[in-house]
This record gives C-alpha cells, sequence and structure tokens, in this order.
C-alpha cells in the first residue's frame, strides 16, 4: 500500500491506495470525482485526461503512487465560484458536444492547449487534440468551442456565432 | 483494468535503479513514462513484481551538445525534447520525430531512454535512433559501457540492455553543414504509432552523397537499417532519378510483420515510398 498526499482541485487529500491504483480510479472511487471517465481504458481515447502539476496526462495509464505530492486538476475543479470556466462556455455556446463523454477530457486537453498557446489556429487546436477522440463526429463544432474559449481568455468579445 | 499487484518504488537515485533491479532481478520492471508498460501489465502480458519509478531521478535529466555530440537524458520527455532549442539547432529530426510521437499526453510522458530500452516494433526513436548512428550511456553494477545504435536492436521487444541495466543517457552526433536528416511515417490514425516509418541521415560533399544512413521502424519487428539502399546512394548525386533507383532495394531483405491496420505486402510497398520521402528531405536539408 502507497500512502500519497495529493491537491485535488485545491484540496489536499492524504490516502492510503493499492501500489497498482490507476489515477482515473483513485479520483473516481476514492474521491467521487466522477467527471473524469475512463474510455478505452488503452490511453488512447483521452476520456480520463486531467492535469498533474499543469500538464495534461492520461489518468488511466498514470499510477496515484506517482502523484504523491502533485497537484491534479480534473473537469470539477475548472468552474469557480459556480460560474463556468470559458472553455466550458464555449462547448456550450457553440455546440461543442453531443453524448458528452469525451467533453471533461477534450476540456481538460484544450486547457493545457490553451495555456502552452493562447491564441492557436484552428489547426493547432486540431493538432493540440489529437489524443482526444469523440465519436458523435463533433470535432468540428470543438474546434469552434475552443476558438470561442481562447477569444474570451484573450479579453476578446465573443459570441458563438463568431467563434 | 487494473494491473496484477506489485509493489512500487519512487526510485531517487540511479544507484537505487541499480541495486533495485540487481536485488529483484527478473521480477523487477523499470516504469519511465509507462505507456507502453502499463498497458501490457492491464493485460498481464507483463506482471513485474516490483516497479521501479524513474520519473523523479534528476541524474536522468538534461539536454546538452558537447563538441559534436548532443547528450539527452533517458528520462527527458518527447515534449521537453520536441520544444528543446538545443535539440532544433543541433539535432533537428529528433525534435521533428519527438514532436510527432502519439499525442500531447503521450509526449507529456514517455521519455527517450523508454522508448529505446522498450524498442516497441511501431517506436518512432529507434529508427532515428539508428539513422543517426547514436549511443546510449548504461548504468549497471559495475560502472557504464555504451552500447551503439547498430548492436541495440535485438528482435521484438529485445535490446543489448541486460537486466541489472539503465540507460541513463542517449547521445547523437551534432548535424552540420552539409549534412541533412527526415524521419517520414505512416501513421496508424488513432495511436500514431508508426505503421512505416524511415528514418535518413545523409552528408553531401562536393554535391555528392558521400555517406548515408537509412533504418526503417513499424514494418517488422525491430528497426532495421538499409544497407542496399545506402550503398546505392552514395557516390550519386542524390538527385530524384537517384533516390528512386536506391529505393527500388528499400525493404528487400527484412523480416515483415502484419496485422489488422496493414497488411504486410503493404507495409513493403510503403517502404519504397516513405524511404523516397525521408531521403528526399534529408537530401534537401543537406544541401540548404
Amino acid at each position: 500500500m502507497a500512502k500519497i498526499t495529493v491537491t485535488v482541485n485545491g484540496s489536499t487529500h492524504t490516502s492510503t491506495v493499492e501500489d497498482r491504483t490507476l489515477l482515473v480510479n483513485f479520483l473516481r472511487e476514492q474521491l467521487n470525482l466522477t467527471g473524469t471517465h475512463v474510455g478505452c481504458d488503452t490511453s488512447q481515447c483521452g476520456a480520463c485526461v486531467v492535469l498533474v502539476d499543469g500538464k495534461s496526462v492520461k489518468s488511466c495509464t498514470t499510477l496515484a503512487a506517482r502523484c504523491d505530492g502533485a497537484s491534479v486538476t480534473t473537469i470539477e475543479g475548472l468552474s469557480t465560484d459556480g460560474s463556468m470556466h470559458p472553455l466550458q462556455e464555449g462547448f456550450w455556446e457553440c455546440h461543442g458536444l453531443q453524448c458528452g463523454f469525451c467533453t471533461p477530457g477534450m476540456i481538460m486537453a484544450a486547457t493545457d492547449l490553451l495555456t502552452q498557446n493562447p491564441n492557436p489556429t484552428d489547426e493547432e487546436i486540431r493538432h493540440g487534440l489529437e489524443g482526444n477522440l469523440c465519436r458523435c463526429t463533433g470535432y468540428h463544432n470543438i474546434v469552434r468551442s475552443v476558438q470561442y474559449a481562447a477569444a474570451k481568455m484573450r479579453g476578446e468579445v465573443v459570441s458563438s456565432q463568431n467563434a | 483494468m487494473i494491473p496484477a499487484a506489485f509493489e512500487y518504488v519512487k526510485a531517487s537515485s540511479v544507484a537505487q535503479v541499480i541495486a533495485l533491479l540487481n536485488q529483484h532481478g527478473e521480477d523487477a520492471k523499470v516504469i519511465a513514462g509507462g505507456h507502453s508498460l502499463l498497458p501490457a501489465m492491464k493485460l498481464r502480458l507483463s506482471q513485474p513484481a516490483v516497479l521501479i519509478d524513474i520519473a523523479a531521478v534528476s541524474e536522468l535529466k538534461g539536454i546538452k551538445t558537447n563538441g559534436g555530440t548532443l547528450t539527452i537524458g533517458a528520462g527527458e520527455t518527447y515534449h521537453a525534447i520536441a520544444t528543446s532549442n538545443t535539440v532544433k539547432n543541433a539535432c533537428p529530426v529528433i525534435a521533428a520525430c519527438t514532436g510527432q510521437i502519439g499525442d500531447i499526453q503521450v509526449r507529456n510522458a514517455g521519455t527517450i531512454g523508454g522508448a529505446l530500452a522498450h524498442a516497441d516494433p511501431a517506436a518512432d526513436l529507434t529508427a532515428v535512433f539508428l539513422a543517426l548512428g547514436g549511443t546510449v550511456t548504461v548504468q549497471n553494477a559495475g560502472g557504464t559501457r555504451t552500447i551503439a545504435a547498430d548492436d541495440m536492436f535485438v528482435s521484438m521487444l529485445m535490446t543489448a540492455l541486460d537486466s541489472g541495466e539503465l540507460i541513463t543517457a542517449v547521445n547523437v552526433p551534432v548535424l552540420s553543414k552539409g549534412q541533412g536528416a527526415s524521419y517520414a511515417k505512416l501513421k496508424h490514425p488513432a495511436s500514431r504509432y508508426a505503421i512505416v516509418g524511415v528514418a535518413a541521415v545523409v552528408t553531401v560533399s562536393n554535391g555528392v552523397v558521400s555517406a548515408c544512413r537509412v533504418a526503417v521502424t513499424g514494418a517488422g519487428p525491430q528497426a532495421v537499417r538499409q544497407p542496399s539502399v545506402e550503398k546505392a546512394l552514395i557516390g550519386t548525386s542524390g538527385d530524384a532519378a537517384a533516390i528512386k533507383a536506391a529505393c527500388a532495394s528499400a525493404g528487400a531483405d527484412m523480416e515483415y510483420l502484419g496485422d489488422i491496420h496493414a497488411s504486410e505486402e503493404y507495409r513493403r510497398a510503403m517502404v519504397k515510398v516513405y524511404a523516397a520521402r525521408a531521403l528526399t528531405d534529408a537530401i534537401a536539408a543537406a544541401r540548404a
């Protein structure tokens, strides 16, 4: 067993986990943060993407024990004071989701992308979201959603029409 | 899926890793990025009793040039390498190759040492390392040794590393004027593993190809050089006709793997196509 202390969405949790526990199972089953999804479970689909120390990782292929001392951000940690993060708002405004299963991973990967590149081209967004699969054929609107969020985060006036 | 139970150790030094590998022998596995090992462990294809995590070992970090050699710490991630100005200036093909491995989450986790030690048949870096004629620095209980790229990849998932050894650094030549390198790959659309990948490193002197190394990954059980292509190109001008003639023998003398993504025949055809693309780009870079 491994004793780990992890800061998740700003709250510090000290837990004892089996050495083989995956980060996604720790988040979902011990912390009840079920916004992070398990999709393919083989590190290809990206439904499980979270930020560990600011970098996007696939939590189905990350050991919880490795995250001892780390800071983790999940989809539940994005909104502040009940108001949506610009990416959440973008997905809402631009119809960036249909079934919604891939959405938490898409948004967390896009968070990392916009941190590194606040003014991406559509092509750069598509490249940056290569590790996230949507099976509702929603990529076009996902790109618009990320553009909406990028513009809003740059302080520009945006609407779903011009994103 | 959850792996079979194991004991996890977060290592803090190379000496500790070597001691643990010697203590536990074949029961221990080293984990770096883990994106090859953990999926294999979930499927029970690998069931180590002890997992030694090297992600926090600071001795395995660092990217520097020393004379004509670029040395990359084995624990450097693909993303760190792809975005390193030192790498882009010294050996741009390494930056270009690592920048197209998997996706950003894979690149945030995976390491150059892990890629070469695991030697996946469809890994990208194996071919580039082989074409560059690099070396790996290896630590074992007795000290350090180096393994040349030409001796590294023995068979499918098998390298010249002994159990009890750890790659600590990867060394490749700094490319100079007149040298060019390229990596061209046909990628699997979901995983971005190489269905076929070809790396070429070429030296052009006085308008003539004076040296050339070509290596193929993805198509067979391990990365292999293409001596007949190299030999055919050396001494030519390296123009389109020379490349076409040299690539006629690309992939002729090697083992192949076929799977649901691409048949053996398709891979055989694509080796010729991607060898020509890699050589065309490498020769253009050498002339630039």
